[in-house]
């Protein structure tokens, strides 16, 4: 390991880029979900309605409906037909994410990642314990549990506990037990489980998961080379088994990190100081070109040559 | 034969998926029990116009709450999570509230995007929200004898839903009692009569269909309606019998110690 890693997390980062340069997609993320939360409120705050109803199901702009595919699944696994304009709202966020990577939903759109971000600044402020640590595979059997709970109960199961729409819609139509869940999920975060909901149970998350493994847009590692094994990346990635394989890959394999446990949330890109990583399609495989022996030398002469 | 290595992979990964799969088992045991207990839905909790049967409803409604904002007199709202009412984020009303206005055009079943609230319904007369029931005759004040007529006045179905049925007041003995009285076939279930009634707890509340509604059996005919229905009895042939009349030995229609009939019907017949 380098001893670029025993510097604190992000310090590297700080020092080259700057305090807002270290944190681009950080600003960017809030500022998105700021915005996402802010079409559903214009209307109820200021009487202009830009988007109506919620993350489960809304209408933008009194013509474009959009509905959560999940949401959308249990109730067809409980019996019930949609009719066509939440089939299609539901068909259309899911296009919109299988273009711009599932998780990017829990990233840039989730009122939770807001809470469970803050539980992890906290956790590592407090060097917490990481405590129980379900597989992250765990997701993806509640993800099963719950459509099997739609099915045998003949409900929307998951949304009697959802905390990602529960939460929106108490921020939207003013309902005050939403401040529970967001509470609920914060402890656990910081004290049962670090980056437990998100990272390991969310069945929510789970399914934007299984979405994105095709998405187009997506994080690369194309300046590889150039690692200098700060460690600063693994340590800012809320699902950082997902780093490896692009940026450690062995020579000739993909520097796209093509997992779809991926978030997009750009966090790497903004920690490295080396600007290892870009947002990029996930069929550009390009690699920078590694700073040769010769170059290197070359440099160092002109530099000797200099004094 | 297995490499002891593969027997060792083989024993964690079965370890591991029966975990899980307990796991899983215990959590959506519990979900699915939270989600069935959800479908009691309170009595004072009226579902919006168009919606499925609750059972249905709780598979259909996304909780998106479109209905909610679509409404004009703010009647819906969204259900809270912890109260102890409907499923948390489904839309509903409390007549003595708010009541529903009927709007023509319906407009909370045209923002439903999913069919929980059936977009079959164009006429808002055919909504069954609930069906309104005078759970207290002991403290309405037209079975006093009073004139209140209130819920009779206010309801959009009035003379239909709501009818003043007259009958004789024993109490004071020469005045009459004008019986609010409710014809389920014609009630929406909005809520007027309810929300209006001038007690302050109103004697005339709206139920779900299921709690104010009994239900005849399948088979049950009324013989009346079939006779009018066939323009002739259905079976021909019957002999009339004897009717039996009050009073001492009074097996015998001649019936000494027995008396005549004091209203024979219109055709002679008894």
């Amino acid at each position: 390991m380098s001893t670029h890693a025993q510097l604190p997390v992000g310090f590297e980062a700080l020092e080259t880029k700057g305090w807002i340069g270290s944190r681009r997609y950080l600003l960017l993320r809030r500022a998105s979900q700021l915005f996402f939360l802010a079409l559903f409120l214009t209307g109820p705050l200021f009487g202009f309605w830009i988007a109506k109803g919620t993350l489960a199901g809304s209408l933008t702009l009194d013509f474009l409906p959009l509905a959560d595919p999940l949401v959308a699944l249990q109730s067809i696994a409980a019996g019930h037909w949609l009719t066509a304009t939440a089939l299609t709202g539901a068909l259309i966020v899911l296009a919109a994410y299988v273009l711009l990577g599932g998780r990017a939903y829990c990233a840039w759109v989730c009122p939770i990642n807001p809470v469970t971000d803050a539980a992890h600044w906290m956790h590592r402020r407090l060097d917490l314990p990481k405590g129980w640590q379900p597989k992250r595979s765990a997701r993806y059997w509640l993800l099963g549990t719950v459509l099997t709970a739609s099915f045998a109960s003949g409900t929307i199961a998951w949304e009697i506990l959802n905390p990602v729409t529960m939460v929106h819609r108490g921020l939207v139509f003013g309902l005050s037990a939403a401040w529970l869940v967001v509470a609920a999920v914060f402890l656990f975060d910081l004290f049962v489980s670090r980056r437990g909901w998100c990272g390991h149970l969310c069945p929510v998350g789970a399914f934007y998961g299984l979405i994105g493994k095709t998405s187009i847009l997506r994080v690369s590692a194309p300046k590889r080379a150039a690692c200098d094994d700060c460690m600063d990346c693994y340590a800012v990635c809320p699902e950082n088994q997902v780093i490896s394989p692009a940026l450690k890959g062995s020579p000739g394999t993909s520097p796209i990190i093509l997992a779809g446990d991926c978030t997009n949330c750009g966090a790497c890109i903004d920690v490295c100081a080396q600007d290892v990583f870009r947002f990029t399609h996930r069929f550009d495989r390009r690699l920078a070109e590694p700073p040769s022996q010769f170059a290197a030398e070359q440099s160092a002469a002109s530099l000797m040559h200099k004094e | 034969m297995a490499t002891p290595q593969l027997a060792q992979s083989r024993r964690r990964f079965l370890a591991d998926t029966a975990r899980m799969a307990g796991g899983c088992a215990v959590a959506g045991l519990g979900l699915a029990y939270v989600a069935r207990d959800a479908r009691a839905l309170p009595a004072d909790a009226l579902r919006p116009p168009g919606a499925l049967a609750e059972d249905d409803f709780l598979g259909a409604c996304i909780r998106c709450g479109l209905c909610v904002r679509d409404c004009p007199f703010d009647t819906l709202k969204l259900a809270e999570l912890g109260t102890d009412g409907p499923a948390t984020g489904t839309p509903y009303f409390t007549a003595r509230t708010v009541p529903c206005e009927m709007c023509d055009d319906i407009p909370c079943v045209a923002a439903c995007p999913t069919g929980a609230l059936d977009p079959a319904l164009d006429d808002i007369d055919d909504a069954r929200m609930g069906t309104a029931v005078l759970v207290d005759q002991e403290n309405c004040l037209n079975f006093h004898g009073l004139r209140c007529d209130v819920c009779y006045r206010v309801c959009p179905a009035i003379d239909a839903a709501i009818t003043l049925e007259a009958s004789h007041d024993e109490r004071s003995g020469h005045h009459a009692i004008f019986a609010p009285t409710v014809h389920a076939g014609h009630c929406t279930g909005c809520g007027l009569c309810e929300k209006s009634c001038v007690l302050p707890e109103a004697a005339i509340k709206v139920l779900p269909v299921r709690l104010a509604r009994g239900e005849a059996a399948d088979h049950y005919r009324r013989g009346w309606e079939e006779k009018e229905k066939n323009g002739a009895p259905l079976v021909d042939g019957l002999i009339d019998l004897p009717d039996r009349l009050p009073g001492p030995g009074t097996d015998n229609l001649a019936a000494p110690g027995g008396f005549e009939p004091a209203y024979k019907l219109p055709g002679g017949r008894r």
